[in-house]
């Protein structure tokens, strides 16, 4: 304790630029799930936290529920937005968490904060068109148990769920006859034309407004709630206290006519998410746009995605360079050897990228690692393939001088066998490379970032821009991958194989 | 310097070699002749073991060649083959040089021995820094004996060398070939179909039909009493022109 002085003195010095740090960034990193509805609230939570002089990032459309949570667990995120009835059906299955109270409880054993509810209720609800005749006069669903003649489509989710119709036509005794399973646009666009009386929906859903539709009451309480609120990291509000209660400012504020327009805005105005986000702050918290600092531009949007993308197939082509070279050379050395690694590779290859994807998850979990670990298997077949070809051509007198002169024999493979089958190394890491540009867009899908992001968000929403930003960026980088291959050959293989346009004699 | 005992090689049940017994001395140049399949090349790529005899023992420079010992004899043999076996993606020098380097030679050590070689064989400067595919069939050759002479071997085998050359380049390197047999003083063991060839580079003459050696002897020896029939077709068979020149001393 003697000397203890400066010792003191440095730990108070780094504690004070710590806080100072923290003080002057504070970091926030907000996830959304797989639909428009959570982007924008979680583009919101980004918007306010910036707002508040966070740096503030969005990782929008992380996946469903469970790799969206999965990210919340991990830290991969900070915060992001959730259902009450999603929290108690999913999350905290079996857990007997039926009010607020006990889900915060049993969440906060995980380590997972709950706020209180945003203000609107996303859950199931039928729906008429307010202008027919023939359900002009249906107000609630009790008017419904009256009306069993009417011609209904329901999802096959909504018709198979206990929360859905099973339990709704006990609870009002209900007995429609004529009850089909409908895919959900299909049933919006049959109702607006007529062909439908009666269709499920969330009553938050955006065609509700568009469409003239009348939710009916749920005047039994039948339908469980679905609560919005943010599940955000217990660690969050001491960390980073001014963007959390930036964050909280939504708590209370977004009302159900207020997401219904923020949804519209998106699903069907093609607004962007920011700038739906912005519009629902203003509407809600009477945030002026002008305070709000513009979202990235798509430019810069694109080159993040089109670097993280490249970062992820340059790694995971140097991971297959590293698995296939030995794999391919010991194909090359020995039959069974070369049967067995071409047909494992050979396998992985045949397995579809999208199944690959999912059963990766619980071994290594979502995100870049095991989007990176499908692309290392992908990209392995034709590096091995590759190899093999490219040292068992090598013509009989070639490798046999190299052993007559008595190189040891990983001399021989060194500096005689592995430049020789360098063409055909090369071009296997090339057509590796071109394939994991493509299969990196999938990865989106288990909540890796890149060019898959716009292209699976555009799909949602049906907006052949937003696909585009990430489509034609991925083909060209393909294109340029192959090009940049085609020069590297230059380099690295040798001028002598070159000129003799493979290995000759 | 090199011994053969009793080798047998079969493939696929059907015996290529032996039993062969042969020794070639030190300093000597032994030719091997025969028709195509009749073992020759075989019995050369056992002494350097590129093919594991079925039975019988070969012995270079005092030394059995097995597993453990045939990487050492090696770097004291020069190999030579037909289409002379150079690497293609190595320039004539990197190919001529890569074995000392890879053995950790200085430089300047490496730079005065190919000097030396280059100049014994003369190879042009200019196709020094070309590759194989660049280079002619004679220039080939003599790239690939630089590349067998690089660490002064004691024994020298080469397998048709000149085979697939036209026939001036071929007269003009069967010339330069016995030259440097003599100057260099090293155990030869030279396969060639050509008996005319044989005479005029090598001593010694090793006739060999279906495996095996028929018959052993200078050609004088071979023309005037042949062992068997076989033998003596083999000899009427070449042109009488050569085989008279080939057979001044």
């Amino acid at each position: 304790m003697r000397r203890a002085g400066p010792r003191v003195f440095a730990a108070g010095l780094a504690a004070v630029l710590w806080t100072g740090g923290a003080q002057a960034t504070e970091t926030v990193t907000v996830g959304s799930k797989a639909f428009p509805e959570s982007w924008v609230l979680g583009e919101a939570v980004a918007v306010l936290a910036r707002e508040a002089g966070a740096d503030a990032r969005h990782r929008q459309n992380l996946g469903a529920t469970e790799i969206t949570y999965a990210a919340l667990s991990s830290g991969a995120i900070d915060v992001y937005p959730e259902y009450t009835g999603t929290i108690r059906e999913v999350l905290l299955k079996g857990a007997h968490a039926d009010s607020l109270g006990a889900m915060r409880e049993a969440l906060a054993r995980s380590g997972v904060g709950m706020s209180e509810p945003l203000g609107f209720d996303d859950a199931y609800g039928l729906a008429t068109r307010a202008a027919a005749p023939a359900t002009a006069g249906l107000r609630t669903l009790s008017d419904l148990a009256r009306a069993p003649e009417l011609r209904v489509g329901f999802t096959h989710e909504f018709m198979g769920r206990a929360d859905g119709y099973p339990g709704l036509a006990a609870r009002y005794g209900l007995s429609l006859r004529d009850v089909r399973g409908v895919q959900h646009e299909l049933a919006v666009e049959a109702l607006a034309r007529g062909g439908l009386d009666v269709i499920d929906v969330y009553t938050t859903d955006a065609q509700i407004d568009r469409l003239g539709l009348r939710v009916l009451d749920d005047d039994r309480g039948f339908f469980p709630r679905y609560e919005a609120v943010l599940l955000y990291r217990a660690e969050l509000p001491e960390r980073a206290p001014r963007a959390f209660a930036a964050a909280m400012r939504l708590v209370g504020h977004v009302d159900e006519n207020a997401i219904r327009r923020a949804n519209a805005r998106v699903a069907i105005d093609g607004a962007s998410v920011h700038d739906a986000a912005v519009a629902l702050c203003h509407d809600a918290l009477g945030v002026d746009p002008a305070d709000v600092a513009p979202a990235p531009s798509v430019a810069s949007d694109i080159a993040r995605n089109a670097a993280r993308h490249m970062e992820l197939v340059g790694v995971a082509l140097l991971l297959s360079l590293l698995l296939g070279l030995p794999l391919g050379i010991a194909a090359a050395r020995s039959r069974l050897l070369g049967f067995l690694a071409t047909s494992f590779a050979g396998v992985l290859q045949t397995i579809p990228s999208l199944a690959l994807l999912a059963l990766l998850v619980p071994l290594s979990g979502i995100g870049a690692r095991s989007a990176l670990v499908a692309l290392v298997l992908y990209g392995l077949l034709p590096i091995v393939r590759g190899t093999q070809v490219g040292l068992t051509t090598i013509p009989a007198a070639i490798t046999e001088s190299a052993e007559a002169l008595g190189l040891s024999s990983s001399a021989r493979l060194w500096r005689v066998m592995l430049p020789i089958a360098s063409p055909q190394v090369l071009s296997g890491a090339r057509t590796s490379a071109v394939i994991g540009v493509g299969t990196a867009t999938l990865a989106a899908l288990i909540g890796a970032e890149g060019l898959g992001g716009p292209i699976l968000q555009g799909i949602a929403l049906r907006n052949t821009g937003l696909v585009m930003q990430g489509a034609v960026p991925a083909a060209l980088l393909a294109l340029a991958v192959d090009a940049g291959f085609a020069g590297l050959s230059r380099v690295v293989v040798p001028r002598g194989l070159r000129a003799a346009g493979g290995p000759a004699q | 310097m090199i011994r053969l005992e009793g080798v047998t090689k079969h493939y696929g049940g059907c015996r290529v070699l032996g039993p062969v017994s042969l020794e070639v001395s030190e300093h000597q140049t032994l030719a091997l002749v025969g028709s195509s399949g009749s073992g020759k090349s075989t019995l050369l790529r056992a002494v350097i073991g590129l093919v594991k005899p079925d039975q019988g023992s070969v012995e270079v420079a005092g030394e059995r060649v097995t597993p453990a010992t045939v990487q050492g004899l090696r770097r004291r043999i020069g190999y030579v083959i037909q289409h002379g076996g150079l690497f293609p993606h190595l320039t004539a020098k990197d190919n001529a040089t890569l074995m000392a380097r890879n053995l950790g030679w200085a430089r300047a050590r490496v730079e005065a021995r190919f000097d030396e070689l280059s100049t014994l064989v003369q190879l042009r400067a200019a196709v020094l820094g070309r590759y194989p595919s660049e280079l002619s069939g004679g220039e080939q050759q003599r790239v690939s004996l630089v590349r067998a002479l690089f660490l002064d071997p004691d024994v020298l085998l080469l397998d048709e060398p000149l085979g697939a050359l036209d026939v001036l380049v071929r007269s003009e390197l069967q010339e330069e070939l016995r030259a440097l047999f003599r100057a260099l003083c090293k155990t030869v063991l030279f396969v060639t179909h050509d008996l005319a060839e044989a005479a005029f580079v090598a001593d010694d003459i090793a006739v060999m039909r279906a495996g095996q050696v028929v018959q052993r002897g200078s050609i004088e020896v071979l023309a005037a009493r042949p062992a068997d029939d076989f033998v003596a077709r083999f000899v009427r068979a070449q042109r009488s022109l050569v085989v008279s020149e080939g057979a001044r001393p």
